[in-house]
């Protein structure tokens, strides 16, 4: 039984209404539970229901049948895309979710992390859009949650930059005690940074796999879990959410 | 060549480090803003425009050859500084000013608040939306007239019936932009738990911003005219009765000069107050 500090979530079942009044059922049978310091992934592929899930996680959308149980404390959240307000430069951005007085210097610490200090003063829209996600990143990260929910983190970012951020973000999670919870279609990302693998597939989608990632992180370890898991699951080895590094 | 300090060390940026220093930042040189090009030449066409305006009037004036149908414009100019050396011209622009104020100001706030909750809420705007039908489509006069009638014949009377004609037009402009907020930016506010002041004045009214600026543009041009109608009807002062005043004794000059001096000063308040405005809490918006 997981503890008071441990995210656990339940759905029975996440149906859609139609417009012709009867439902669509995207998830089912999907119960999971992370526990502090631990990382993660949602592996499925494009359009399987990651972004639903972690709606429902965020509190977002609560028409389903199942439970989330929240540790107590607070929630970071990168989306999809980084919803940055426009009107607010970028350190004016990490200000908005803070509350307390030594804001200026976190947003500094947390801007210097994803490496985007220099365009503190800047507005969104001078951004590019890996930029923005990194941003979006800092805000997240600047709350000090203890959950930390990212939506497909590496879109729009170079990969190496992008592998190298998450990994970044994976390590201080686990020094913190913070659950990092992240959707990804991308089977080398997840054996990279997480420590389990959710895997989501079938219609509707339901939870496949919970792999637990070894540790050590060595080539050996890694590829023989990648060829174990791409033979189990046909579809993480297709071009969309297997590429090579 | 050194790149942008903004960007300075960011890996995306290694690829235009030969490019000059203004290439890539947030000062483009003139030469790349075809904006800034174009505004000494919008700057000129308007005071032109005026200057034609003038000059057709003048030339109207002298084809007409009867000051009491045209008069031109140095013989109003004449007498606008003779209204204004006697005192008249200022007082009665001042009292309609204030008018104009307090109606537009209960009406942007009536209608920005109610129209924002209806944007939020089809049920309240459900029961709204018919009352607002109603307002928008009742006669100025009716209004005015009603307001007259049972609160009597007071400067209280006057401010209502003009916030009364006016708010409808707020509300519907209010409660569009409460609709199209952004439900992307909603779910930001209830993850990070924002306290209700950050939601209404960091995110709320940003997104409100160019709503309540075009309710206001278009408020004030139509306030100042039915409150000319309010005072004509029922006031024993302002630009509106001394505009009947002069109706009665068919006195053009007197009609065009308290007319267009009020106008002038709308124009001012539109130039200077209304569209800085408005300019600025765009700007991001330009700059994007």
């Amino acid at each position: 039984m997981p503890g008071d500090d441990a995210l656990e979530v339940l759905i029975a079942t996440k149906a859609f209404a139609l417009p012709t009044r009867t439902s669509h059922i995207v998830l089912r049978d999907i119960h999971f539970t992370a526990l502090p310091g631990q990382v993660v992934a949602l592996l499925g592929r494009s359009g399987s229901g990651k972004s639903t899930l972690l709606r429902i996680v965020l509190g977002l959308d609560t028409v389903f049948e199942g439970r989330v149980r929240m540790p107590p404390g607070r929630l970071g959240v990168v989306f999809q895309d980084p919803r940055l307000l426009p009107w607010l430069t970028v350190a004016d951005n990490l200000r908005l979710v803070l509350v307390d007085g030594a804001a200026k210097t976190r947003i500094e610490e947390m801007l210097e992390l994803v490496g985007v200090a220099d365009a503190a003063n800047h507005l969104p829209s001078e951004l590019s859009l890996g930029m923005a996600r990194r941003v979006a990143l800092a805000r997240a990260l600047a709350v000090d949650p203890n959950v930390l929910v990212l939506d497909e983190p590496f879109a729009s970012l170079d990969r190496q930059l992008g592998t190298m951020l998450v990994a970044k973000v994976a390590e201080r999670t686990r020094r913190t005690g913070c659950i990092m919870l992240f959707a990804t279609h991308d089977l080398d990302h997840a054996l990279m940074v997480a420590d389990r693998i959710c895997v989501l597939g079938g219609h509707p989608t339901t939870l496949k796999a919970d792999v637990a990632v070894p540790a050590q992180r060595n080539a050996g370890t890694i590829e023989r879990l990648r060829t174990e898991l791409v033979a189990q699951f046909r579809f993480l080895g297709s071009e969309e959410t297997a590429q090579p590094l | 060549m050194r790149c942008p300090k903004a960007y300075s060390g960011h890996p995306m940026m290694d690829d235009v480090r030969h490019f000059p220093e203004h290439a890539v930042g947030s000062n483009p040189p003139d030469a790349f803003d075809t904006r800034r090009r174009a505004f000494p030449i919008a700057a000129a066409i308007r005071p032109l425009s005026l200057l034609s305006f003038a000059v057709a009037w003048w030339a109207a004036a002298h084809l007409a050859s009867n000051p009491q149908i045209l008069p031109a414009p140095d013989r109003l100019l004449a007498f606008a500084w003779q209204e204004l050396r006697g005192g008249a011209l200022p007082l009665n622009i001042g009292i309609t000013l204030a008018r104009v104020i307090a109606a537009f100001a209960i009406a942007m706030v009536v209608g920005s608040v109610v129209g924002y909750l209806a944007g939020r809420s089809p049920r309240l705007d459900a029961v709204i939306d018919p009352w607002m039908v109603v307002t928008l489509n009742l006669p100025l006069l009716v209004v005015v007239v009603l307001s007259y009638v049972w609160l009597g014949l007071n400067e209280g009377a006057a401010v209502l019936a003009v916030a009364i004609a006016k708010t409808p037009t707020v509300f519907i402009t209010i409660r569009e932009g409460a609709r199209a907020l952004d439900p992307a930016l909603k779910d930001l506010e209830t993850v990070y738990r924002l306290p209700l002041s950050r939601r209404l004045w960091w995110v709320t009214v940003p997104q409100l911003l160019p709503y309540i600026a075009a309710a206001s543009r278009s408020g004030l041009s139509i306030t100042w005219k039915i409150v000319l109608v309010v005072e004509l009807l029922g006031r024993p002062n302002g630009v509106g009765f001394v505009l009947n005043l002069y109706f009665q004794s068919f006195n053009v000059t007197g009609i065009l000069t308290y007319g267009l001096s009020f106008a002038a000063i709308m124009l001012v308040v539109e130039t200077t107050v209304l569209q800085p405005w408005e300019r600025r809490a765009n700007a991001w918006r330009r700059r994007a």
